[in-house]
């Protein structure tokens, strides 16, 4: 499979590799929306177990997006990786697998990464009017929106 | 509200609200039927749900952040708080995908103790499921019998490990504790004990009238819609899908055990039921045969005091009694993980509802969300 994907987009798969048993993609930002696509209708990974993000702030492009696939017919898995700084968007996966839906709205809540083509992109865990995205590095780990806990639970303070 | 709403595509009447047909009512987040703090927002012609959007993060905790600032061991309580009423699933799933990234293995021991633990976890909630579940659909009796037959499990998890509910009954590299003198005898009694009891709650709803009104073609859900929608579990099985993990990719000792996958064919909350009742058996049948054998040796693997997982990722998941339950940990080489993603079974599943309960009756959705087995503990993290 990984070889038939390097034949068709050589150029844009930075790195085709296993880890501990695990295969993973890390592709080029560009291909991303035709990669999922061919995952899902040639390689048969019809089910999007998760997508999420990690954030290195080092880095020129800060956000690590990472799709999680299985397929059923294969027993297989595989993660695929790419690379977006903080202005740019990813392109929504819910066309491919409407089980991205929320997925897609929790990252964009904990990480602030916009998902393009999204039908609903809001926040999920926190609430609407909360300033700031938590899982990312520079957000404290007591640090909260003092101004919407202050309006909304009418107390000083959460902590 | 208007921006929770709007995607309902609410019609502005300029009747007067008797003239108007379609109504927005809250159900929840304090309402008993919805198993913890779920707000549904839905939108009704009448009876009939024409729309749903459901509001979660009441219980949000940030665990994925507080993961960040643990060390790999002190991060270990904290994922029995996510689903509460199966927290040694829980506890599995992290101390083996911390495991793989180590590069170690629980010796056969801890697996066998590992696996009876879980099975009787996986006992106790599809217990707390049916009690519960019953009781929203009106049944109030299962709930007695279901709770009294927990607390037996509950029990057990207290002499082994002194918590009832949130057990942190494993550790990285194995068990903590040696299982405790009559460890083996009171499983064994307790199998004795449980086995007629199941067939009592069957003799109460499978073929109750009342039940099946309420149960059968109510949120129809097919296979191709399940995996579209990532719906794993009892859920998936009930719409024909014969998929476990512990036969598709078996994790500590479930490759020794005999056992079956039960499956139903019409994807309704019936066959939901169905399917969990004979779970229930199956995995009495996995401690029956894994208590007879458990094998002697050590229960941890040698493992450092300080634990440094080398640099990389892993994801591993378990077949939790609600679905896939995944860990993705991304290590920095340092003591402490550098994210922790929590994959939900409850979180994802939870997504189907609004699939399963558009046309059906507001009666339906309690149904619904109670043979969805979502504990909101886990979805809001």
């Amino acid at each position: 499979m990984i070889s038939r994907l390097r034949a068709q987009h050589g150029s844009g798969l930075h790195e085709t590799n296993t880890y501990l048993g695990q295969k993973y993609i890390v592709a080029d930002s560009s291909l991303i929306p035709e990669l999922l696509q061919v995952l899902r209708d040639q390689e048969q990974f019809d089910y999007c177990v998760d997508i999420t993000a990690v954030h290195y702030p080092q880095r020129e492009k800060q956000f690590e997006v990472v799709w999680i696939l299985y397929s059923f017919q294969h027993n297989d898995r595989i993660r695929v990786k790419a690379s977006y700084a903080e202005v740019d968007s990813v392109p929504s996966a819910v066309s491919i697998w409407p089980a991205a839906n929320w997925l897609e709205r929790e990252v964009y809540d904990m990480f602030g990464i916009r998902f393009e083509g999204h039908p609903d992109l809001k926040r999920i865990l926190l609430p609407d009017g909360w300033k700031g995205h938590p899982l990312r590095k520079d957000y404290g780990i007591i640090q909260q929106d003092q101004e919407w806990v202050q309006i909304n639970l009418g107390i000083e303070s959460g902590q | 509200m208007t921006d929770r709403t709007s995607h309902l595509e609410l019609e502005q009447h300029e009747k007067t609200f008797l003239d108007s047909n379609e109504l927005i009512i809250n159900m929840g987040p304090q309402h008993p039927a919805t198993h913890g703090v779920l707000r549904v927002i839905l939108k009704l012609d009448g009876e009939k749900v024409l729309g749903t959007e459901c509001v979660i993060g009441y219980l949000h905790r940030g665990v994925e952040k507080i993961a960040e600032h643990r060390t790999y061991t002190m991060f270990n309580p904290y994922v029995d708080r996510m689903d509460y009423v199966a927290a040694v699933s829980n506890g599995l799933g992290y101390c083996e995908a911390v495991e793989k990234l180590l590069n170690v293995q629980a010796p056969p021991r801890a697996n066998y103790i590992r696996v009876i633990l879980t099975e009787l976890n996986r006992l106790a909630s599809h217990m707390l499921w049916l009690g519960t579940h019953a009781l929203d659909i009106g049944a109030i009796t299962p709930l007695f019998y279901t709770f009294r037959d927990r607390e037996e499990i509950l029990k057990i998890f207290e002499k082994y490990c002194g918590a009832r509910l949130t057990t942190h009954a494993f550790r990285i590299g194995g068990c903590s504790y040696e299982t405790y003198e009559g460890f083996e005898r009171e499983v064994k009694k307790f199998l004795d004990f449980v086995t007629p009891k199941i067939d009592q709650y069957e003799e109460l709803l499978t073929t109750n009238r009342i039940w099946l009104e309420r149960t059968k073609d109510v949120g129809k859900i097919s296979a191709k819609e399940c995996i579209a929608l990532g719906v794993t579990g009892p859920v998936l099985r009930a719409s024909g899908v014969k998929w476990d993990l512990r036969k598709a990719q078996p994790y500590a000792a479930y490759a020794d055990f005999d056992f079956e996958i039960p499956i139903g064919q019409n994807g309704d909350t019936y066959d939901r039921y169905i399917v969990r009742m004979q779970e229930m058996r199956q995995s009495l049948r996995i401690i029956d045969q894994a208590i007879g054998k458990i094998p002697d040796g050590p229960i941890m693997a040698k493992i450092a005091k300080v634990m440094k997982p080398p640099v990389g990722e892993i994801y591993h998941s378990i077949e939790a009694p609600k679905g896939e339950l995944g860990y993705f940990i991304v290590s920095d080489g340092s003591t402490q993980p550098y994210r922790v993603r929590v994959r939900p079974p409850s979180f994802v599943n939870l997504q189907a509802l609004d699939m399963m309960v558009r046309g059906a009756l507001v009666a339906d959705v309690i149904a619904v969300i109670g043979t969805l087995d979502i504990v909101l503990g886990e979805v809001d993290r």
